[in-house]
């Protein structure tokens, strides 16, 4: 067991826990957006980020190790300031439209989403290439979930990867080909971790497309492997 | 977004494993489904078929009005024949275009001239010709209640065994051998703890597309917590690229492998003599019939190289903890008893089982097959496995059901491939089928057919009409799983809630409820004294089976509301029992049996001269009902044939060329992946696939003991077909995972 100080108040902790950890078990908030409990921090997204005493630069929460004797402050300034600035960001470069949590950060941060105004927004297509989900990377913030529950926080599969370096950079499959023709199970792990709304079961795609249950149920009746009227002499 | 009316926390619907599932309704539409991260099986993962394929449940073909041949709706004798027909006269009139006699054709009804028909046609033939032309299949897909009372209704009412489901055709080899040897036959341990195997071997199994998120589990054991996975079994399976070794065995040569790896095992002393002291008995004989398996000898019937056994044996035997999970690749053979029993000695040899990390465990198929086994859907057991040839067990059930004392009947019932083959005049007579579809899932398909053509009555109770209900005289529309309430056992024997998330589609009714509605017509027309069939919901049905059968005593709704208990629950306050046989076996020591090796029954010749195994894939279920009214059949469309390379280039068979698969018994036609994924000499089908139904091809032979049929082992002939002779030239499966272009 350790001790640590978060925002003043004296916390004792086993070895080897994270800050997020130290924070979160004693009832002190830390936003998170790339952190799940199903998948490796990785401190991606660094909304998560503290002020340590004595380090230079904002400590992420989800992956530094609470140490003994720490002084920690979550809602500091620097960390307040840090915080607002990453949602304006990806709020001027992404569709945050679907992102609950997100918005709600925005809101609790008085971020503003027009701060960046002459941000290049990170726009694409809808790809819609299987049965059974839809991948919209206009929504994607590169939180990497999706990637690692497909790798070996879960599936043990590797059919999607970061793909492009820099601004460029997207979640994508080897050489850019449609997901069936990957090593995909279509698990949908990937859509069950994603914050976003980026990836999406296709059903809920085509309901809020406009489509009506009925006319979705007919659509995935496959080939005609038999007609309404058909039988057969045995 | 689309903002839920409601979420249900429910069970999944396909296999044992048991995951669990959100269902996301809007508008009494399930649009998505999520699994919660803190869920107690899978962890929040699930694969294609839980996350995408619960579809089926909107098909436009599910049936969700009553049906029944127009000859039973006009009072008309049977016509000849039995026709299979799918399509349905909405209207009453004559179904245009028919090319059957219109008395055969479907006519929609109302639930009181269906089940009148069905309690009149039913008891007609009981009392006719009495308990022994009785006979129903019950449903590893559906509840244990549902199962209880269909059981319970042939039992009580129609005084038959004949009782029995499919888990004849998957693990009776497994239950059997295991019975014979500890006396239970339920996984030992449970799956979630192959994470803290050191060493395991997976065997007849293809994990990853059988049970996904088990194959998750151990992938990680091997990944992150540094077990070594031995995989045996003839195909190069996705699991082989994480395993330690693969022994790839020739079809149907489990037992001199397994026996092999136990003859090094004592040879070269690596036993636990206390374990074999203290908990088994008939060793000295034991190893007297082992002294004929060594590895040379096992190499030269299996093809594996010895020193490969060897090395295996010893790295299970030295193991801390080891344990053996195995599919239908060991039970689904003419001597599958005696390959679980292989199984089963490796374990007392070495003591691995009895302990967290350990066992014995063979996965179950079904969502609820442990279930509806526990539940006495079967020919020689009341529910909780109590014989039915033994009068005190009798007894108990006589008492819990108001039958008057010797009431029941002590004589074994007919198994599920039986039931069929005394389907005669003389024989089996009347046959309810509840989910099943044995015309996809027996052997050898072509007799399957003309057993079931000489059935007098058949009833389906189903949500589609499929290859077996097409047959039936009567159709009863039930519900699946999204709509109903109830349990399921998995593999894990954990018992889980299912949980409706919206009303009964159309006309459809609850399983249990259609049988509780047709039970009171029977008793009111055999005039007998009421076997008690009123229930307000399913828990009391729950209760009722409970008050006999021990193990689920301590199991109420309300216990199992967030998380599921692990039975024997024996009182309700008793936490549930991961691990079993931690002191003991049920029937005390666990006993060594002599082994033989007996070769499959139908071995490859100059005409016939490939191995075909049967086995299914990932996105598919079984007979296809539920899947293949999906959009998992957009993903995975089409029957293939996976060959060897070198066989395909000796055949001249190039990469989804059609071509003809055929054996004594049947032939169809259907594209071939040309994969290592299969060894030279095995062809693999899976039987999922109506168009080009592999069991037309199986052998019905069948184990003497567990009376399962060797689906894992015929001979075939392979060579190529026309495009034109396909059924569906139109369709390719597209799937990297499966084909690389």
């Amino acid at each position: 067991m350790i001790t640590l100080t978060i925002d003043g108040k004296e916390i004792t902790i086993e070895d080897g826990k994270t800050l997020l950890d130290a924070a979160r078990e004693n009832g002190i908030d830390v936003p998170t957006i790339c952190f799940h409990e199903a998948t490796t921090a990785n401190a991606i997204c660094r909304i998560c980020v503290v002020e340590v005493e004595g380090q230079r630069v904002l400590q992420p929460a989800c992956i530094v190790k609470a140490g003994a004797g720490m002084k920690v402050q979550t809602r500091s300034e620097k960390v307040i300031r840090a915080r607002r600035t990453i949602l304006e960001m990806l709020a001027s470069t992404m569709d945050l439209s679907e992102a609950d949590d997100i918005q709600a950060m925005m809101y609790d941060y008085g971020a503003s989403s027009s701060r960046f105004p002459d941000a290049e927004r990170r726009e694409s297509e809808v790809k819609d290439d299987n049965p059974m989900y839809v991948r919209d990377y206009s929504k994607c913030l590169l939180c990497w979930r999706c990637v690692q529950v497909c790798a070996d926080d879960a599936q043990y599969t590797y059919a999607i990867n970061f793909e492009g370096r820099g601004y460029e950079t997207q979640i994508g499959t080897f050489f850019d080909k449609p997901i069936p023709e990957t090593t995909c199970v279509l698990c949908g792990q990937c859509v069950g971790v994603c914050p976003t709304g980026a990836l999406k079961p296709k059903r809920e795609f085509l309901l809020e497309q406009g489509m009506s249950p009925q006319e979705i149920s007919v659509l995935n009746t496959g080939r005609k492997n038999r007609s309404k009227v058909k039988s057969q002499r045995s | 977004m689309i903002k839920p009316d409601r979420i249900t926390t429910t069970t999944c619907p396909y296999c044992g494993v048991g995951c669990t599932l959100e269902l996301h309704v809007k508008d009494d539409f399930i649009y998505k489904v999520t699994s919660p991260f803190d869920s107690p099986v899978n962890h929040g993962n699930l694969c294609v078929k839980g996350r995408f394929g619960y579809d089926f449940v909107y098909h436009p073909k599910r049936v969700t009005t009553p049906l029944v041949r127009r000859y039973l709706l006009e009072g008309k004798p049977k016509p000849e024949g039995r026709e299979q027909v799918y399509a349905i006269s909405t209207d009453g009139k004559p179904i245009p275009n028919s090319q059957i006699s219109n008395l055969w054709d479907w006519v929609e009804t109302d639930w009181e001239t269906a089940l009148n028909l069905t309690a009149d046609n039913l008891v007609r033939i009981y009392q006719r010709d009495g308990s022994d032309a009785m006979a129903v299949y019950c449903c590893a897909k559906a509840t244990n209640e549902d199962n209880y009372l269909l059981q319970k209704m042939f039992r009580a009412l129609f005084r038959t065994n004949n009782v029995d489901h499919c888990t004849r055709l998957c693990h009776a080899g497994s239950v059997v051998a295991l019975q014979q040897a500890i006396g239970s036959s339920a996984m030992s341990n449970t799956a979630g703890q192959v994470i803290l195997n050191d060493v395991f071997i997976v065997t007849g199994s293809n994990t990853s597309e059988n049970h996904p998120i088990i194959a998750l589990q151990m992938k990680e054991a091997v990944q992150k917590r540094g077990a070594k996975m031995i995989v045996v079994g003839p195909r190069r399976i996705e699991l082989v690229d994480f395993a330690e070794m693969w022994l790839p065995l020739k079809p149907g040569t489990n037992v001199p492998v397994f026996s092999a790896m136990a003859h090094v095992i004592v040879k070269e002393n690596l036993v636990n003599w206390d374990f074999i002291n203290s908990r088994t008995e008939g060793f000295n004989e034991y190893i007297e019939s082992l002294e004929k398996f060594t590895p040379g000898y096992a190499e030269e019937i299996s093809g594996v190289p010895a020193e490969d056994i060897r090395k295996a044996a010893r790295m299970y035997a030295t193991a801390r903890n080891a344990a053996i999970y195995w599919g239908m690749g060991i039970s689904q053979l003419s001597h599958g008893t005696a390959s679980a029993l292989a199984l089963i000695h490796l374990a007392f040899l070495t003591g691995h089982v009895g302990r967290d990390g350990t066992g014995l465990n063979p996965l179950r198929g079904q969502n609820n097959v442990q279930g509806a086994s526990d539940m006495g859907a079967m020919p020689f057991h009341y529910p909780g496995y109590m014989r039915v040839d033994n009068p005190e067990n009798r007894a108990k059930w006589e008492k819990a059901w108001n039958i008057e004392p010797g009431g029941l009947s002590l004589k074994l019932g007919l198994t599920t491939t039986e039931i069929l083959s005394h389907a005669h005049e003389g024989g089996v007579r009347a046959l309810y089928i509840m989910g099943e579809n044995p015309m996809m899932s027996e052997p050898n398909l072509n007799e399957t057919r003309r057993h079931m053509r000489q059935l007098e009555f058949i009833v389906a109770q189903d949500i589609f009409i499929n290859e077996s209900g097409a047959f039936a005289d009567v159709f009863l529309p039930a519900v699946p799983f999204a709509e109903k309430d109830g349990t399921f056992s998995n593999t894990d024997r954990r018992v889980q809630r299912v949980r409706a998330a919206h009303p009964p589609r159309g006309e459809s009714r609850p399983d249990w409820k259609i049988i509780c509605d047709l039970a009171l017509r029977i008793e009111s027309r055999l005039g007998v004294a009421t076997s008690h069939w009123t229930y307000s919901n399913p828990e009391e049905i729950l209760r009722e089976m409970a008050g006999v059968n021990s193990d689920y005593a301590g199991i109420t709704y309300e216990r199992i509301e967030k998380v599921g208990l692990i039975y024997p629950v024996p009182t309700l306050d008793h936490p549930g029992t991961p691990t079993l046989f931690t002191d003991s076996f049920p029937r005390g020591k666990g006993k060594f049996h002599q082994l033989d090796y007996v070769p499959v029954m139908e071995e490859v010749d100059d005409e016939y001269p490939f191995i075909l195994t049967t086995g299914r894939v990932l996105e598919h279920w079984h007979g296809g009902t539920m899947t293949r009214n999906s959009a998992l059949n957009e993903a995975y469309p089409e029957a293939r044939v996976e060959i060897h390379p070198a066989d395909a280039d000796i055949h001249g068979i190039q990469q989804d060329d059609p071509v003809h698969v055929k054996s004594r018994r049947g032939e169809i036609v259907l594209r071939a992946s040309v994969t290592e994924k299969t060894s030279v000499g095995v062809v693999f089908i899976p039987f999922h696939f109506a168009e080009a139904a592999a069991n037309l091809l199986t052998n019905d032979a069948l184990d003497p003991q567990a009376l399962i049929p060797e689906f894992k082992a015929c001979a075939v002939q392979v060579f190529p077909a026309r495009e034109d002779e396909l059924a569906h030239p139109e369709v390719e499966v597209r799937r990297g995972r499966y084909y690389s272009s």
